[in-house]
């Protein structure tokens, strides 16, 4: 069976500024797949091409064995099996229901479809409470929850986690890791998360990817990285020794 | 003076024309506004001037251009719509459409681009995030209809020359209060700016309760 | 999603409501008729028109601007029939615009001042002897300013007395250029002189604080004409309508309402209908 998402030598600038200079991965079926690095590194700009909201200028990224291509008709299925969550959330001007409803109103579910799935995924992240409440009066750590709830919702096969708890106290830190590990086994769906915070990738990864200037330098199970690192960077960036 | 059949035949009319104007001011100026907002298209920039230099026309000069139209004079002139109340909307459209259109553009714009990666990353389709700006911008929207109402019920200059104030026809409360005026009836003046204050404080309040339940 | 369903409702009742107005207005013949405000300010044509409209069955709408537009409103094919008195530009209106024009009925243009009379010209009976005072006396005066009939007046006596006064130049020359009503309460209102239609002065009369100062200058009559317009340069004109009013405000109707037509105690239009068309 080969991996549901290769990454093969991708190369991504903005402007003059390269931020992607050839970048490889595989990621597995059902794993949780961190990417490491310091800001500004293009961890976001990994999870933006395979979420479709970028394409590559050089390299591909194949998605299911087909290359993916933001402007390619197939782009919007493509985009609809997997959900991303941003590390500040934007929340749509209505009620916690309808914020977590919206993913599926889009893909045309009948309404009581809709009503079973959102209260499940509310409850899922303890929201249950809060659903006739307006979104965007909420805290922080209770709108990142409810951002969790609008992608877990939709059941994709790939969920992307973009600092998703950057900013945010420890207690909702904790439940929305929780949330994530017990979402990824009910459901074996693929996670790739980006994260900057070493100890959520080791509380979190099976494996874990070290992205530096635009290369990924070093790709293990997140045991080995963290415990028996292979290169210089990433020894260096474990340490602390590297600034960032 | 006969105020009672005569002033509600009045303020039937301009709530008629302001109203029917601003119906089709909105149905033109929501998606023109919305597509400036949203359309990366070649001179998106000169249009948005464009409208917010509308924004600033004077109505008058909006009356004497569809008056030089509508006359038989004029391109229009077959269509006999001069000292009509229809020749009346096309003026007014003309005044409210900017409005509306600056309006919605800004409000659309104000929506968050956060907003849009999200509503992308869950799925939307173009139509499908248009129609989500939309939605989150319709405060905005409603502000948009309100100011364009306001400026067509409060106008006189245009309605005056293409409307020409006729008696039972096309005098509405704005150019009724402009003749009682220069007739020094300033009873009667005085009385039909009251009417029009109050009625439009109704048509406000209503619209005020709308946009409060639309999420203020 | 009850937003969406109020404005359509409001949106389907604001268009049944225009389809009636439009259908009810557009019963039965109607004219047009394009006159000027001293007309209207005078209080005349809301006793005339229904009259006719009874006795004729033909609708009447009017616009009251000044002379000039009323006559350019026509000269566009915009009106139907005028009714002006403004004689020069009459005749160059006819030449081309024209059907056929009937003397209808007269008054006469006098002039108002403030009761101190700081020009010195109550009780003359000759305006352009007044105008000369005002002049030497640098007293105020309000011009209608706006290409009307009384305007076209005001600058004929002016041309009797020798000097044309510019508002630019002469600080006690202003233009109003609004209409007879507004330009009789600015002059009260500045205790400045006018030039006016006795119709409109008498009927404005309880509210200004002016004064009948120059009265029966022969030169002075003000005739008002009816002159519909020639279908055969504007096909689009309701000219059997028009023709209709026109004969019948000459007419025995016509012409007796004229004469009773009375403000306060006085009668400001003397009928003096001759039937040109």
């Amino acid at each position: 069976m080969t991996a549901p998402i290769v990454i093969e030598a991708v190369e991504k600038a903005f402007g003059e500024k390269a931020v992607l200079r050839g970048v490889s991965a595989e990621i597995q079926r059902g794993e949780i797949f961190g990417i490491l690095g310091p800001s500004g590194a293009g961890k976001t700009t990994v999870l933006r091409l395979v979420d479709l909201l970028l394409a590559p200028d050089a390299g591909r990224i194949l998605f299911h064995g087909t290359a993916l291509d933001p402007r390619s008709p197939e782009a919007l299925a493509q985009r609809r099996r997997m959900a991303m969550i941003m590390q500040n959330p934007a929340t749509f001007r209505a009620s916690v229901f309808e914020n977590v409803a919206f993913g599926l109103w889009l893909r045309g579910a009948d309404a009581a479809e809709v009503r079973a799935r959102v209260f499940q995924a509310l409850e899922f992240v303890g929201l249950l409470g809060a659903a006739r409440e307006r979104a965007d009066r909420l805290s922080g750590g209770e709108q990142q929850r409810i951002a969790f709830a609008r992608a877990a919702v939709l059941r994709p096969e790939v969920l992307l986690l973009d600092e998703f708890t950057a900013n945010l106290d420890p207690a909702n830190v904790r439940a929305l890791e929780e949330a994530t590990l017990r979402y990824r086994r009910e459901t074996g769906c693929t996670v790739v998360i980006v994260t900057h915070n070493l100890f959520q990738a080791k509380r979190l990864a099976d494996r874990a990817a070290l992205l530096l200037d635009g290369r990924l330098v070093e790709v293990a199970p997140a045991k080995d990285i963290f415990e028996n690192p292979q290169r210089a960077e990433t020894r260096a960036f474990l340490t602390g020794e590297m600034a960032y | 003076m006969a105020l009672d059949a005569e002033l509600l035949q009045i303020v039937g009319l301009s709530f008629l024309v302001a109203g029917t104007s601003t119906l089709i001011g909105s149905v033109i100026g929501i998606p023109l506004g919305a597509m400036i907002a949203l359309k990366e298209f070649r001179g998106r920039d000169f249009v948005r001037t464009l409208a917010f230099t509308f924004y600033g026309f004077p109505p008058v000069l909006a009356g004497l251009l569809v008056f030089l139209l509508l006359s038989k004079e004029g391109p229009l002139g077959s269509l006999e719509w001069l000292f009509t109340p229809i020749g009346m909307v096309v003026a007014q459209v003309l005044i409210v459409t900017p409005i509306v259109t600056g309006i919605t553009a800004s409000a659309v714009m104000s929506v968050e681009k956060r907003l849009h990666e999200t509503a992308l990353a869950l799925g939307a389709d173009g139509r499908q995030w248009r129609a989500t700006a939309l939605h989150e911008a319709r405060v905005g929207l409603l502000t948009a209809v309100m100011l364009g109402f306001g400026r067509a019920i409060s106008e006189v200059g245009a309605v005056l020359i293409v409307g020409g104030n006729i008696r039972g026809y096309t005098r509405v409360l704005t150019t009724a209060i402009v003749l009682e005026t220069s007739q020094a009836h300033y009873v009667e003046a005085t009385v039909f700016g009251v009417v029009l204050f109050a009625v439009s404080f109704v048509v406000f309040a209503v619209l005020q309760r709308v946009q409060g339940r639309a999420f203020l | 999603m009850t937003t969406w369903r109020i404005a359509f409702l409001l949106a389907l009742v604001l268009i049944l409501a225009g389809l009636a107005v439009t259908l009810v207005a557009n019963t039965g013949s109607t004219i047009l008729l394009a006159t000027t405000t001293s007309a209207r300010d005078s209080g005349l044509l809301d006793v005339l028109l229904p009259e006719f409209s009874r006795d004729a069955g033909i609708g009447v709408r009017f616009v009251a601007v000044g002379t000039g537009l009323a006559l350019d409103t026509a000269r566009r094919g915009d009106a139907d029939v005028v009714l002006v008195h403004a004689p020069a530009a009459e005749l160059e209106f006819m030449s081309d615009h024209g059907l056929c024009r009937s003397r209808v009925m007269r008054n006469q243009y006098i002039v108002v001042g403030p009761a101190t009379d700081p020009a010195g010209i109550r009780g003359l009976t000759n305006a352009t002897v007044a105008f000369t005072r005002i002049l030497s006396a640098r007293a105020t005066f309000i011009s209608r300013g706006d290409n009307s009939g009384t305007h076209s007046m005001e600058k004929t006596i002016w041309s009797w007395v020798g000097y044309q006064p510019r508002a630019a130049t002469d600080p006690w020359y202003r233009e109003a250029g609004q209409g007879m009503g507004a330009t009789l309460e600015i002059a009260s209102q500045l205790g400045g002189y006018t030039l006016t239609d006795d119709g409109t002065f008498l009927v404005r009369r309880p509210s200004l604080s002016l004064e009948i100062d120059v009265t029966n200058d022969p030169p002075l009559q003000n005739v008002y004409s009816v002159i519909p317009v020639s279908p055969a340069r504007h096909p689009g004109v309701n000219a059997p309508g028009a023709l209709a009013f026109a004969k019948w405000i000459v007419g025995a109707r016509g012409q007796g309402i004229i004469g009773n037509y009375t403000v306060g105690s006085e009668r400001p239009f003397h009928p003096e209908g001759l039937d040109g068309c």
